[in-house]
């Protein structure tokens, strides 16, 4: 069974259709790039999986190992096991990392009905995973992208990802603004993370970090609609002759 | 108006008794009490003080008060509004019938069960509630609980006095060390300061006292706990702290009160006096009875708090967490008068439904290098108006002072107002003077990557305030600290539903 399954979905937002059909189907252990230029509807298809207020769905299904999410509210979708990694991160001065995902890691215990992890486990799957990123010890006490770099908080959102653990992972342009040692961490991370039972959904506008990160499959979305999928080699060709290729 | 933030204002407008997050502390205590009738003339000031076996210079010092506030008007200047008060239709004084408890064992077992529905058990060998201590260990809190008028308890005296400490109420002290009180009673908030100083000064029925002597560490926290019980009654403490040269005391305070349909008036004084190299840190918890979501009933808190830095290095540091009231109206202040004298002032101060608050510090120099911290931290929701009004006088001898002062405001939702007045008048050209001030809202953004994670709207939005917080949160002593987080959680989730 597909672990996401999206079928004729149309977005509209602010009143204006930004998706206008899109089908797409995930199995589990898959990766796939979400490819295309810029507002072509990307970001959109990945705030609307997440739930986020403002994105009205007008026509169409989206399901997450056959439950239809769109009724629920996003942090019901959390503890189903989505997660959004955000392209712009934003800050919450005063909550330092460590309380945030340990707020999170407890929401995701109470959700499966179970405890929450002792502080002394937490602790230690907090800095293997920061460990996994090259993020020292201390960034976890910093307060949640507080003063932190564009890379940094790129390299956040994964640290959050992989203590999460998500059944489906969509990665909303986690390669901007990333400088190429911190993309190879990010990369790294990401590869170490997928497989497993779970499916990851790159959205991203480059190629590159699909070097690290080689995808099953590859969709060329524009002006809301996919228009074109394959294998790894589509993001070749789109680097090599540009979205163009795909108009004549 | 976007359609989010219409989300959010009605998560924050949803009726919080549904969510059984009632104001905790708003129970009655069914006892006996032998209260003053309603009113105030020089008969009731008289008798007040007779009540307390007072000597003939304090009934004269009452009486002199009474006489400079009855020919003063009631103060509007603030930005809160509130229909006029009838100060005929308060009783003055309120005390649980009896003789005075002379120990802990003579106090009428309500009053004790009062405080420990509080979580602040009296009994000495018990910590303080919501501390997680060890069973084992002993509470290192003094306590004295002031109920309604009087003082009913003073714990850990013994300990203290094995330091020198002096800690007992404002009448004991009165019989017991009137030297020290009449040489200081007044000398920092003088009778005629303002309206509600005067009322205070004719009529105040008890308080805490506290003495630290010469170059000596008061060896625990010193605390009271107020608590308003009785219908129609207003409570005026009068609370005198002095550090001698060279000593440290660390004082906190936590009020609370029922729930009822009136208001309620509550006019204290804290007078703080630091000598030569000393400090005081005086930390407030104020959960007074906020009043209904309609705006019906919950306590007038019109408090004068003032310490005065009279000698060299000394310092005074005002810690406030503030989240109940109806109307809180409240500038604690230092005077910076000794030479590298430092002031401090951190606050949180939480509104919401109707509440008001207009809050603050004033920091006065005049002592040279004085140096005055000011964080302000204001969080407003529902209907309810939170103001800063805070002032920094650089007199012209304060040469080489310092001011910081840094004032943010958090606003949930978009029927309530957060207003800034600060005033800074300065005599001295090369005074240092810095202001920083931000407005922000809790965002959608903010709130929506929290519930991505998993975490719900509620508990998002009081983990975004406690940060917003952390700044004032990490200046309170650690029990206490626990505690205010709590406390403004539980807040927030009755105004988050």
């Amino acid at each position: 069974m597909s672990l996401l399954h999206i079928e004729n979905l149309h977005v509209d937002v602010a009143g204006q259709p930004i998706l206008t059909g899109i089908d797409l189907t995930v199995a589990a252990g898959e990766v796939h790039a979400v490819m295309g230029p810029n507002g072509s509807g990307k970001s959109t298809l990945a705030n609307v999986l997440a739930g986020r207020p403002g994105y009205d769905i007008t026509e169409g299904s989206v399901t997450v190992d056959g439950e239809d999410i769109t009724p629920l509210s996003p942090e019901e979708r959390s503890l189903r096991g989505l997660f959004l990694a955000f392209q712009y991160p934003i800050e919450i001065p005063g909550v330092s990392n460590m309380e945030f995902l340990k707020a999170a890691v407890d929401a995701h215990a109470a959700g499966r009905g179970e405890d929450p992890p002792s502080a002394v486990d937490f602790v230690k799957r907090a800095r293997a995973c920061a460990a996994r990123l090259e993020l020292n010890p201390d960034f976890l006490k910093r307060g949640v992208n507080d003063g932190f770099s564009g890379g940094e908080k790129k390299r956040n959102e994964i640290l959050q990802m992989l203590v999460l653990e998500p059944r489906l992972a969509v990665l909303d342009e986690t390669d901007s603004g990333l400088d190429i040692d911190a993309l190879q961490v990010v990369a790294n991370g990401i590869n170490a993370f997928r497989g497993n039972g779970n499916a990851v959904v790159l959205v991203t506008h480059y190629q590159r970090l699909l070097n690290y990160v080689v995808p099953e499959r590859v969709h060329v979305l524009a002006d809301g609609r996919i228009v074109h999928s394959g294998d790894s080699s589509v993001a070749l060709q789109l680097e090599e002759r540009g979205y163009g290729w795909l108009d004549g | 108006m976007s359609e989010q933030s219409n989300e959010l204002a009605d998560l924050v407008g949803q009726d919080h008794a549904a969510t059984g997050h009632e104001y905790a502390a708003g129970f009655v205590t069914e006892i006996e009490a032998d209260t003053l009738p309603p009113g105030l003339d020089e008969q009731v000031v008289r008798a007040i003080s007779a009540k307390k076996d007072e000597p003939s210079w304090m009934t004269q010092w009452r009486l002199d008060a009474l006489r400079r506030w009855q020919r003063m008007p009631t103060p509007r200047w603030a930005h809160v509004q509130f229909p006029d008060i009838d100060f005929q239709s308060i009783s003055y004084f309120s005390a649980p019938k009896g003789t005075a408890p002379t120990s802990l064992d003579e106090v009428d077992p309500e009053v004790l069960r009062t405080y420990e529905k509080l979580g602040i058990p009296l009994h000495e060998r018990a910590a303080l509630a919501g501390v997680e201590a060890p069973a084992d260990t002993t509470s290192n809190v003094a306590v004295d609980a002031i109920f309604d008028s009087v003082s009913v308890a003073t714990t850990f005296k013994e300990r203290l006095a094995e330091a020198g400490v002096i800690f007992c109420s404002m009448s004991e002290a009165i019989r017991e060390h009137p030297d020290l009180v009449r040489k200081y009673l007044g000398s920092v908030v003088p009778k005629p300061d303002n309206f509600y100083a005067a009322l205070n000064s004719a009529v105040f029925s008890d308080g805490s006292f506290v003495y630290v002597p010469k170059n000596t560490r008061c060896p625990m926290e010193l605390s009271t706990i107020f608590r308003i019980n009785e219908k129609n009654t207003g409570q005026f403490e009068r609370t005198l702290i002095i550090a001698d040269e060279g000593a440290y005391v660390s004082y906190l305070e936590g009020c609370t009160a029922p729930m009822r349909d009136d208001n309620q008036l509550h006019a204290a004084v804290v007078e703080l006096v630091a000598l030569t190299d000393a400090e005081i840190k005086y930390s407030t918890v104020q959960n007074w009875y906020p009043g209904d979501d309609e705006g019906n009933g919950g306590i007038y808190n019109f408090v004068t708090k003032r310490g005065a830095c009279l000698g060299d290095r000394s310092k005074i540091s005002w810690t406030q967490v503030e989240t109940g009231s109806a109307i809180t109206w409240k500038y604690p202040s230092v005077i910076l008068r000794g030479a590298d004298s430092v002031g401090e002032f951190y606050s949180v101060a939480l509104t919401r439904n109707l509440q008001q608050a207009d809050t603050g510090t004033k920091m006065t120099h005049i002592g040279p290098r004085t140096k005055s911290t000011i964080v302000s931290k204001g969080i407003s929701a529902g209907r309810s108006q939170n103001s800063y009004r805070g002032r920094v006088r650089m007199n012209p001898g304060a040469k080489g002072a310092r001011n910081y002062t840094q004032c943010d405001s958090l606003l949930i939702g978009d029927s309530c107002g957060a207003h800034t007045f600060p005033y800074i008048e300065s005599k001295l050209p090369t005074a240092v003077i810095e202001h920083e001030a931000t407005t922000s809202r809790v965002s959608e953004e903010q709130l929506f990557l929290c519930q991505q994670r998993g975490i719900d709207p509620e508990k998002a939005v009081a983990m975004i305030v406690n940060g917003f917080c952390r700044d004032v949160f990490r200046t309170l002593p650690m029990e206490f600290a626990v505690e205010a987080a709590k406390l403004l959680e539980v807040s927030l989730e009755g105004a988050v539903g």
